[in-house]
């Protein structure tokens, strides 16, 4: 369809119809908030009891939990691919899709500190982490990172929302009324005139381009928790990048999902169009490639030597214990995935969804790849302890406190795309041809 | 209006009863000032007087970092076993001039596990938990089997005190690596960071949680452990304080461990409580350190496997099944 013919009324229209509370939205959220209910009680058992509920024991001492954590760090990573790397540059058909990738890294930036603190044995002395502040700590680090993306991100969301909502209160009659005070008082006065939108444009400019060093440091200090161990499988050099291309495809397919959904439920079809998928469809592709070629160096480059350590490690990876799930992540999750996507009839909405749930759901392995069977592959021998030390298996009390994060994102990701647009609409109407906005 | 209240007054009488007011209450103030300074320098001659008494009883103590001085023995105060301000002040400083080592003999060890049970005993683990755990161990295929004593190896280049968020675990200036579980976060990167495994979490309620409860944490032996924080081997330091051997070191019933002060270059072993020299011992022996090549820098060296005392036995498990 020609897009010019879309009125900014009917763009208006299209992208806020959504807000209002309707069944459908309230059986979702009850069903999200009930499985956090069930999720919360499975973790006050574990404050009451300790971590002792959770598998992990004095060898495998990072499990379900600090995976998890390695998977949100990637996801999030995200917003920095879509709206920095690839806005910066000028890329004009992402402008529907900033939002929804700021919305997923503002929902898995938040999540992720949460997750940490189910990992602590003394959550309640988190205070100390800034009271006996030691630099010395990638852990300082990572707090400090985390918080500062999580901070730019969320001004990123915010800022070309100023200017949607104040378009929305004035001229959307179907606005919830509860919602009409809050979008005004959100909206900051923006009236659209030149000297405000100079300062809107320049602000988001200066935080895409902080966003940049931010994010690159969120994944990379996160490797580094592991880098820093002389441990086989986490001793690489490579671990930064490796774990800063792999978080792109997470998040990558985790926008690709998102997109779908957002396109079927709220009836998106003229924004998200084809093309879109086609072009992130592409966007994954290649990072998936750039991930693969940081596996083969650092499977292949330590495969070849097989240190004493390492092959250890590496033999129960490629053809022991974890040889099965090794090879289905690797293969199915990457080299399968990358294949079918040099095809275009594989980057169409429905295709490039479906390999998206599998690259993501095969990235959460990855991570647990990475974290676990090191652990269970010291230095010196595990001995005269019982069989839990020596294999590490989550129980269902660790395995539902590790669903709670992911409840807790869609969560997060419902309400913004609920109230919001989904879709900034100052800039997509800017992008029709619409110069000035009319207020009333 | 009366005059006598403006500044411009040029009423004579009035102005001299001003100034006459004014110089009273300035030799009042001076007075006052003199008074307190008089009862001031009365008070401090009394307290100066009082202090000069002495018993006339002179001791000669020897001081921590090693003087020998002299006082009276009124001076003398016994110093009050506080365990708050040893484990904030003292358990931090060490034992001032020393430098704690452990040599262990690996051609003596049979397994007999004394070392295990002193240890768990005094700092309060359950079986499956080790400070010091003898590890059952063959190089490669060819060579020989032997058992191996492992704790923690104290390394002066500790890479979990490098990883510690907030310093709980830290190194102490006598060598010993200390872990203060009223501080510790449970984040267990000092777990992940050893490559000797040598640190333990207390997953679930300590071992008698329930006796211990209300106990003054002694950060010299680490007890009461706590849920949801680290433990590991300390070198005994509690024992150290009071001049003694380490747990282990002195349950060891095979003369497998040394133990002493690498400042004065010997090392005495816990069963024969012989002592010798630290450096002709580990050049005699062709003594050794854990994987020198990682640089963690260990103060645990060990002494080569070769004619071995005892024949090498599988050993027999006594943790349970599951914990």
């Amino acid at each position: 369809m020609d897009d010019n013919n879309l009125t900014f009324d009917k763009i208006t229209s299209d992208l806020t119809h959504h807000i209002r509370i309707n069944k459908g939205f309230m059986v979702w959220m009850g069903f999200l908030t009930v499985s956090l209910a069930v999720c919360l009680y499975a973790y006050s058992m574990q404050l009451r009891t300790g971590l002792g509920v959770a598998g992990i024991r004095d060898y495998v001492t990072w499990g379900l939990y600090l995976a998890n954590f390695v998977f949100f760090v990637a996801a999030s990573l995200i917003g920095m691919l879509i709206s920095a790397v690839l806005g910066l540059i000028g890329m004009k058909w992402l402008t529907p899709i900033t939002r929804i990738a700021e919305t997923i890294a503002v929902a898995f930036a938040a999540v992720a500190g949460l997750i940490i603190i189910s990992d602590m044995g003394r959550p309640e002395r988190l205070a100390y982490v800034f009271i006996y502040a030691r630099p010395q700590s990638p852990i300082l680090w990572d707090v400090t990172v985390i918080t500062t993306y999580f901070v730019l991100s969320l001004l990123l969301l915010f800022l070309p929302l100023i200017a949607d909502m104040a378009v929305i209160h004035r001229r959307v009659a179907s606005l919830p009324s509860w919602l009409k005070p809050v979008y005004k008082s959100l909206s900051l006065n923006f009236t659209d005139r030149p000297e405000q939108n100079k300062i809107i444009n320049r602000s988001i400019r200066i935080l895409l381009i902080l966003l940049i060093p931010a994010a690159l440091s969120i994944h990379t200090v996160t490797s580094w928790l592991f880098a820093v161990t002389s441990r086989a499988g986490w001793d690489s050099t490579v671990f930064g990048p490796y774990f800063v291309s792999g978080a792109f495809v997470a998040g990558s397919a985790a926008v690709i999902i998102a997109m779908f959904f957002f396109r079927k439920n709220y009836k998106l079809q003229d924004y998200l169009t084809d093309m879109h998928f086609n072009n992130m469809g592409k966007v994954l592709a290649t990072v998936s490639l750039v991930y693969l070629y940081f596996n083969i160096n650092e499977f292949l480059v330590p495969g070849y030597k097989m240190k004493r350590a390492d092959a250890v490690h590496l033999q129960e990876l490629f053809a022991g214990k974890d040889a099965l799930l090794f090879w289905v992540v690797q293969l199915g999750g990457l080299v399968l995935p990358i294949l079918f996507m040099l095809f275009r009839r594989f980057r169409k909405p429905l295709p490039i969804m479906l390999i998206s749930i599998a690259v993501l759901i095969a990235a959460w392995f990855k991570r647990y790849i990475i974290v676990i069977p090191t652990q269970e592959h010291p230095f010196l021998p595990i001995q005269h302890v019982p069989q839990n030390f020596v294999h590490y298996s989550p129980t269902l009390i660790e395995t539902l406190i590790t669903i709670a994060p992911f409840i807790l994102v869609l969560i997060i990701i419902t309400l913004i795309s609920k109230f919001f647009p989904v879709i900034p609409l100052h800039e997509t109407a800017r992008e029709k041809g619409i110069e000035h906005i009319k207020f009333d | 209006m009366d005059d006598s209240n403006t500044p411009h007054s040029n009423n004579e009488s009035e102005n001299q009863k001003g100034s006459s007011r004014r110089d009273f209450l300035k030799n009042l103030g001076l007075a006052g000032v003199g008074v307190a300074a008089g009862a001031a320098a009365l008070y401090s001659g009394h307290i100066f007087e009082a202090k000069k008494e002495v018993s006339g009883d002179q001791k000669v103590l020897l001081t921590q970092d090693g003087k020998l001085v002299q006082v009276d023995s009124l001076e003398i105060k016994a110093l009050e076993k506080n365990g708050k301000e040893l484990h904030e002040t003292l358990g931090r400083e060490g034992i001032p001039g020393r430098r704690w080592v452990m040599v262990t003999d690996l051609s003596k060890c049979r397994n007999a596990r004394k070392c295990i049970n002193a240890c768990q005993g005094a700092h309060q683990l359950r079986p499956e938990q080790y400070h010091m755990n003898t590890l059952q161990m063959q190089d490669t295929p060819g060579t020989a089997p032997y058992n191996m004593p492992k704790n923690c190896q104290h390394c002066d280049n500790p890479p979990c005190v490098a990883v510690c968020p907030v310093d709980a675990t830290y190194k102490r200036p006598d060598g010993i690596v200390l872990i203060e579980n009223d501080r510790c976060i449970g984040c267990r990167f000092c777990m992940a960071a050893c490559p000797y495994s040598a640190r333990i979490f207390n997953w679930i309620e300590p071992k008698d949680a329930a006796n211990h409860q209300g106990e003054e944490y002694n950060v010299e032996l680490n007890v009461p452990q706590k849920l949801g924080t680290i433990s590991k081997c300390l070198f005994s330091a509690d024992r150290l304080r009071e001049g003694k051997l380490p747990y282990c070191v002195e349950a060891c019933p095979n003369s497998v461990y040394y133990f002493g002060d690498e400042n004065e270059d010997a090392v005495t072993n816990g069963t024969t409580k012989e002592t010798v020299r630290l450096s002709k011992l580990l050049r005699d022996n062709g003594g050794y350190q854990l994987m020198p090549e990682l640089g963690t820098k260990p103060r645990v060296y060990y002494l080569p496997p070769k004619n071995r005392l005892f024949p090498f036995e599988e050993a027999k498990d006594a943790t349970p099944e599951k914990v």
